[in-house]
């Protein structure tokens, strides 16, 4: 099976170039990139490729000038299985991830149960295998029902395929706990994921405390709490040398802490999520409960500078941070409705709100999306170079669309988005080489 | 003057300077707006002295309060107003039923509404709970408290207890002082007081008054000794001890030593300063008991009044406006 892409805008995140050429796929594999003078005749020719064959064909791609890129790669993807299949399944959040250009999902631990022993990861895996059309690669939980008391047979989770242990949003608050599970952790080669937030400042917060908190009479954290916690785990680093990722990062007064501990050599690495780099804590406006995510939205000026510190490279990957949440979980007063929004299928539009507003290029928002998650996670993918499995997106950054929420493909529809005008939309996928979205 | 004629004829005046079909919060109202709904409580508060305190401006409507947290006074003054207006008044003490079944806000909701209510005024703990409730039936909603959110309805009392006391509701100095984190009774007049155009400080100890207030155009003091000079209204917060989960303050001495007020503190404001509370109060912890007892300073008595007569004009001006979108309909549907 061999893949010509011709007339495409190459996005190379690796090399840092936005520009015209063609890309060259066989058995899955990125096999070059080539220039935009390409003529496919010649070059089948040439490498002694038979377009008309009926065992191996060749197909040519006309891109007419639209982008290809590495297929995102979305760490922190929650797939409501096992125990809520109702919220999301392997096959539906595999669809929504095709739709949206995401080839790889991460996914969390913070099921019902909780997905902390090998038995449960296999069980995933065996349905993930069975339904998803994109890669999943699960994370496992860190501590035992995500409890904080006792950390969890990470040796044989990582045997069985976990990729990274997490709490997900359950901060492990015993420091004794954390820095033996950090040490344990090391020792293996674990990669351990943590939200970094101060649990008790945190506690009951609906919203960010600042004037539009005031207003609406929500409980609010300080911002602060996010520095806290990322403070904490950054000298339980120093202590214990562990592999670290903090989930989201979100406030401008965590950055300068982060910067420093990767200037002090600490491995060390931070993500955030595509809703707190498009949206700010106005959007919640008459208390829509859409609008509610974990850490709760930050003002503007945070927005700002989470999106600068993507921009220079001191965060790493964007995440959707997809949470599916069914209509009974949000349609409550805002203390009371659930935390989360889907995002598999509008992270690649938000994101292009970012490129529009002139805040990202594309290969610097694609080195967050697909390469610094596949860097993280030692993967070959992530990157369009000779080698690199041929997970790509086709899409179009300038066409518009209003966002319906009734047409994702997700179980749960609680998009923040829905009714927005978002521009940039994708065009195909592929996993290994394969079609597993094209839009009609 | 006294008259219920002279009532129903501002009631229509004020209806067409009213545009809402609840009345949800202090923040979608405009000045304007404000000061027909305190014209035509005046109206009411005139009738609620004469000698036959009756109106048939809600005969024929039913009036269903429902109460998902406790309520005295609030509960009685919106009780009373509805009968005194001629409203079929129904209450529900929800606390105690079936939000301990497990069941949601909306569907405890819509069992009322699905008895054609036309008038509901809800309670609920949950700052935004009353707007969700809002957008999901058929009946005009009256907010009567939604968490630590707004409570429109004392903040229109408030305006108008002052209003009557010093002759005008703009360009006073007005002290509210106490527990404001808390307090959706401080957002609502905060609100409210600066749309009309006064000076506002909040007073209280850091804690209770976090500075983000300073953003909505107050002044803020945690000297309430400073903060009282000169003003012209005292407005004391109730200490709201079952909303704090963690320690405010040191203790209720401390708080009262520093923060109540007495004779001895209340000399620093103007002479003819009134002193008012939202109630129920605590006294010895917030407010001296003599000092809210005395009739020449407090109007807290004149507060409760006025509760009645406010809640009876914003009762008929939703009454109004529900008929005329009711009648609208009818007509577009021929």
């Amino acid at each position: 099976m061999t893949l010509l892409f011709i007339n495409a805008r190459l996005i190379d995140p690796e090399a840092g170039t936005d520009s015209l050429g063609a890309l060259l796929v066989q058995e899955g594999k990125i096999v070059e990139l080539l220039p935009e003078s390409t003529d496919p005749a010649q070059l089948f020719r040439e490498r002694n490729i038979d377009a008309d064959s009926s065992v191996d064909r060749a197909e040519i791609i006309d891109c007419a000038g639209k982008c290809l890129a590495p297929g995102i790669i979305d760490i922190g993807v929650k797939v409501c299985e096992p125990g809520e299949r109702h919220k999301e399944s392997y096959k539906t959040a595999g669809l929504a991830a095709a739709a949206g250009g995401v080839t790889t999902i991460v996914t969390r631990p913070d099921t019902t149960p909780t997905i902390d022993s090998p038995e449960i990861l296999e069980f995933v895996t065996r349905r993930a295998q069975a339904d998803a059309p994109v890669h999943v690669l699960p994370m496992a939980a860190l501590t035992k029902g995500r409890e904080g008391r006792e950390m969890t047979e990470i040796g044989f989770l990582m045997d069985a395929g976990a990729v990274a242990f997490s709490d997900c949003d359950h901060v492990v608050s015993n420091t004794k706990v954390f820095s033996r599970a950090l040490t344990y952790a090391r020792s293996c080669g674990a990669l351990v994921i943590a939200h970094p937030q101060e649990p008790i400042l945190s506690a009951g917060a609906a919203a960010t405390s600042g004037k539009f908190a005031a207003l609406r009479g929500l409980p609010a954290v300080s911002p602060m709490a996010e520095r806290m916690g990322l403070d904490r785990d950054i000298a339980l680093l120093e202590m214990t040398g562990a592999k670290y990722h903090a989930d989201q990062i979100t406030t401008a007064r965590a950055l300068p802490a982060l910067e420093r501990a990767k200037a002090n050599g600490l491995d060390i690495t931070a993500g955030t999520s595509i809703h707190h780099l498009t949206l700010n804590e106005l959007d919640v406006a008459d208390y829509r409960t859409f609008f509610k995510v974990k850490p709760p939205l930050r003002s503007e000026d945070d927005r700002l500078a989470v999106a600068e510190a993507v921009r220079s490279g001191l965060i790493d990957p964007i995440s959707s941070m997809h949470t599916p949440q069914d209509e009974e979980s949000k349609r409550l007063p805002f203390e009371e409705a659930a935390a989360g929004a889907v995002a598999l299928e509008t992270l690649l539009p938000a994101a292009m709100r970012l490129y529009h507003a002139e805040l990202l290029d594309l290969p610097t928002l694609f080195r967050a999306l697909s390469l610094n998650p596949a860097k993280l996670l030692g993967l070959a993918a992530g990157r369009l170079s000779a080698g690199a499995p041929a997970d790509l997106v086709l899409f179009d950054p300038d066409m518009p669309f209003v966002m319906d929420r009734f047409q994702l493909k997700s179980k749960s529809q609680n998009t923040p988005y829905d009714g927005a005008r978002m521009q940039g939309r994708v065009l195909a996928t592929y996993v290994t080489g394969a079609p597993v979205f094209r839009r009609d | 003057m006294s008259s219920p004629k002279s009532a129903s004829q501002s009631a229509s005046l004020a209806a067409q300077s009213f545009g809402h079909r609840h009345l949800l919060g202090i923040e979608p109202l405009k000045p304007h707006e404000i000061t027909a709904i305190l014209d035509l409580a005046d109206s009411y508060a005139d009738l609620n002295r004469g000698p036959e305190k009756h109106s048939d401006a809600l005969a024929g409507l039913t009036q269903i309060n429902m109460f998902f947290e406790n309520s005295t006074r609030t509960q009685a003054s919106l009780e009373i107003a509805g009968k005194r207006l001629g409203a079929d008044v129904m209450n529900m003490a929800m606390q105690a039923s079936s939000i301990k079944k497990g069941e949601t806000l909306i569907d405890t909701a819509m069992t009322p509404n699905a008895m054609h209510p036309d008038l509901l005024v809800v309670r609920h703990p949950h700052s935004g709970a009353v707007d969700l409730l809002a957008q999901k039936v058929n009946c005009a909603v009256l907010n009567a408290g939604d968490g630590r959110h707004e409570h429109p309805t004392q903040a229109l009392l408030d305006a108008l207890t002052i209003r009557r006391a010093k002759g005008r509701l703009h360009r006073l100095n007005i002290a509210i002082c106490g527990d404001v984190a808390h307090s959706r009774v401080a957002r609502s007049n905060l609100i409210l007081l600066g749309k009309m155009e006064n000076r506002i400080r909040l007073i209280g100890p850091p804690t209770l008054v976090p500075s983000q207030f300073a953003e909505f155009g107050a002044e803020i003091y945690d000297d309430m000794r400073e903060g009282l000079k000169d003003v012209d209204v005292v407005m004391m917060l109730r200490l709201q001890k079952e909303r704090m989960d963690g320690g405010f303050i040191p203790s209720e001495r401390e708080y009262y030593h520093r923060y109540g007020l007495d004779a001895d503190k209340l000399a620093l404001a103007k002479p003819d300063a009134i002193v008012m509370h939202p109630g129920p109060m605590n006294r010895g912890v917030e407010i001296d008991g003599t000092l809210a007892d005395d009739i020449n300073r407090s109007v807290i008595q004149e507060q409760v009044e006025m509760g009645v007569a406010v809640r009876m004009a914003v009762l008929d001006l939703l009454a109004q406006n529900l008929r005329k979108s009711r009648a609208d309909a009818a007509a577009a549907a021929g």
